[in-house]
């Protein structure tokens, strides 16, 4: 009986790892994301933004074009103005016998509507905006990328698997559209085509469609590049001599066998890629040749505000801080993501 | 070489050619009418707009005006603009210069900072210079120019008054105080393109030094008793800079195309800014002229980096 007792013991520990869970290639990439403090920040910040921007919205009732002409350019606070704290109050009191008659809002409390984030010139409140403006800038950014990314991925895997003149042939095209002056022509087929894409889907829902496809379709080429490369090396390996062997079909082999194994390049471009697409939206917003002036995305409100610059630096500052702190979020977890999906790091 | 140069070059006239067609074709089919102003000037019967339409020769179907386009092109002719009715190419001409002064200056300064702060950083790794050096490149380069751009205007321009908000263009220097004040309105236009490209050059500077430093003739110099800086300047930086210099020449048409934000925002009126008003304007032929001049940079300066990458490293066999 004494010589049981660690056996016994043995016996546990090795029923203990073996009920452990057994790491992953994902778990592996997800533990390594953790430790990177930076794109840790940037994840958490990008989660924030976008929740807000999708929840925002309907928390913060306050509609986005509600004109307020008494709180007209008024600087961000965070409370009523003290002297007009009673007031207020009591108006609360009367709204509340009143109901909820609509027209009670525009009657009572135009003194006691409070901007956190300030107002524009015609009293319209800026964190109403900016939340709506979040949703239109991140939307373009993950739409665009989609597009990018799917020409791009197609593009290249095609070029790659196939080689010769196929590859000679899409390389070219991707080295043409590299050599395209990628902001003028931006601006120029949105300027261009604009109207009559508006007329036929609508100003918001149109300019989105334009806006989108253009910022895609003049940013797929380094995604075409990365898994062009990637796929030449993947196609020599034994696994997919193994699935010609047992006669898969081409774009099978292509896109369920090879693919994935290529996916932690185009992951990481992508994700660099929303930021440029957000990049570009602003940029097209900017020069006044993207969405229409009552349209808040982020990058119209930078140039609405930068006509007040002078005399409430608010109005463009805080859109304009919201873009910069999207593109670094994005650019750190891109960074991130790149050491967290290489297998090769051991960290 | 003489051969792989003029391979390049060969292979580089169908691209340019096909891009011509492309911007061409998509400003051609595009539903916007060139004469919108015309047509809402009541004044101008219809008649006339039928004529002026011929004159222009948009009448016709795109490919015959794209052959002529490239008819006259070839013998130096861009066309006449829509809207001021001058030739392009000297509309182009009037303002090269101040695109050329803001944005070659910025590069300049964006060079010199960056090299030697990336030569230190990567010597120095994980040290607080490398950490605080690689931090803050990461965020200029995460910077959108229009953010930089209006920070710096409200800190130096309104705040402090410094420096001028807007670039004035009908400045002309004839003495010293004028040259001081051109030098003053260009500082905020160039610190922005400077923060912009020092980043991420720093970065490619950074990555490359890393490159070289474990290498083994690295380690040979320091065995033959080098001092440690003269084996860093002397033959690591030599090495690592081969490719920043490509860097540097394809990175320049897109600085180019990358200061539309930065001029319209300074009211800069250089190339970009002509570029903004002639789309807003419609004015195709401006437009065309500058969206190809904007290409042909790009083809140009992609085989000028190729050039001197085989010029600067002995290695690369054409």
């Amino acid at each position: 009986m004494a010589v049981s007792q660690p056996v016994n013991e043995a016996v546990k520990q090795i029923a203990d790892t073996l009920q452990k869970k057994p790491r992953t290639l994902w778990g592996d990439a997800w533990r390594r994301f953790r430790k990177h403090k930076m794109a840790m920040f940037g994840a958490i910040t990008l989660i924030f933004l976008v929740m807000t921007s999708i929840v925002g919205p309907l928390l913060w009732t306050v509609h986005r074009d509600a004109l307020d002409f008494v709180n007209v350019m008024s600087t961000p606070y965070f409370s009523y103005p003290a002297e007009n704290e009673a007031y207020c109050a009591e108006q609360a009191k009367l709204k509340a016998e009143m109901g909820e008659d609509p027209m009670a809002n525009t009657m009572v409390d135009s003194m006691c509507i409070y901007h956190p984030l300030g107002s524009d010139e015609l009293g319209r409140d800026l964190l109403a905006r900016v939340l709506y403006g979040g949703r239109v800038s991140l939307s373009v950014g993950v739409s665009a990328m989609l597009i990018a990314v799917t020409i791009g991925s197609l593009v290249g895997a095609i070029s790659g698997y196939m080689g010769g003149m196929i590859d000679e042939v899409l390389s070219f095209f991707t080295n043409l559209f590299l050599s395209l002056p990628t902001l003028p022509l931006l601006l120029l087929t949105v300027y261009l085509f604009r109207d009559s894409v508006t007329a036929v889907l609508g100003i918001e829902f149109g300019m989105f469609i334009i806006v989108v496809s253009m910022v895609g379709v003049l940013a797929w080429m380094q995604t075409a590049r990365i898994v062009r490369s990637s796929f030449i090396s993947l196609k020599q390996k034994e696994f997919v001599e193994a699935a010609v062997c047992i006669g898969v079909k081409q774009s099978n082999i292509m896109f369920r066998h090879i693919l994935p194994n290529a996916i932690s390049p185009i992951i990481v471009a992508a994700t660099l890629e929303i930021g440029g697409a957000i990049i570009s939206e602003s940029t097209l917003s900017f020069l006044g040749i993207g969405f229409p002036p009552d349209t808040p995305t982020w990058g119209r409100l930078v140039t609405d505000g930068s006509q007040y610059l002078q005399t409430a630096p608010h109005l463009s500052l805080i859109p304009a801080g919201l873009i910069f702190l999207t593109v670094l979020s994005i650019n750190f977890m891109g960074d991130g993501l790149r050491d967290a999906l290489d297998p090769r790091s051991r960290l | 070489m003489t051969q792989y140069i003029i391979r390049r070059f060969l292979v580089s006239i169908p691209t340019l050619f096909l891009i011509s067609v492309i911007i061409f074709a998509v400003l051609a089919l595009a539903p916007g009418d060139p004469l919108a102003q015309f047509a809402l000037n009541p004044a101008i019967p219809n008649s006339t707009r039928v004529r002026i339409r011929e004159q222009f020769g948009l009448d016709k179907p795109w490919y015959v005006r794209y052959y002529k386009w490239l008819g006259s092109l070839s013998q130096g002719d861009w066309g006449y603009s829509f809207s001021s009715k001058s030739p392009v190419i000297d509309l182009v001409y009037q303002r090269i210069p101040q695109t050329l002064q803001v944005v070659g200056l910025a590069y300049l300064i964006a060079i010199l900072i960056a090299i030697p702060i990336g030569i230190i950083s990567a010597v120095k790794q994980y040290s607080p210079f490398d950490q605080v050096a690689t931090f803050l490149a990461f965020i200029g380069s995460s910077l959108p120019s229009f953010f930089t751009g209006l920070t710096l205007m409200l800190i130096f321009a309104i705040r402090f008054q410094w420096f001028p908000i807007v670039y004035s263009s009908t400045l002309e220097i004839v003495n010293w105080d004028t040259f001081m004040q051109q030098v003053r309105q260009m500082v905020l236009p160039v610190s922005v393109l400077v923060v912009q490209q020092t980043a991420s050059l720093t970065r490619f500077m950074r990555a490359s030094m890393l490159d070289n430093l474990p290498l083994d003739y690295v380690r040979t110099a320091r065995a033959k008793g080098l001092a440690d800086w003269t084996v860093v300047i002397k033959h690591v930086v030599v090495n690592s800079i081969i490719p920043v210099v490509t860097l540097i020449a394809l990175g320049i048409p897109g600085i180019f195309a990358g200061a539309i934000i930065t001029e319209n925002l300074f009211r800069v009126n250089g190339l970009g800014q002509l570029l903004v008003t002639s789309i807003q304007n419609s004015d195709t032929p401006v437009v065309m002229a500058l969206a190809f001049i904007f290409s042909i940079l790009v083809v140009i300066f992609n085989l000028i980096a190729d050039v001197l990458y085989g010029i600067l490293d002995p290695r690369v066999k054409y």
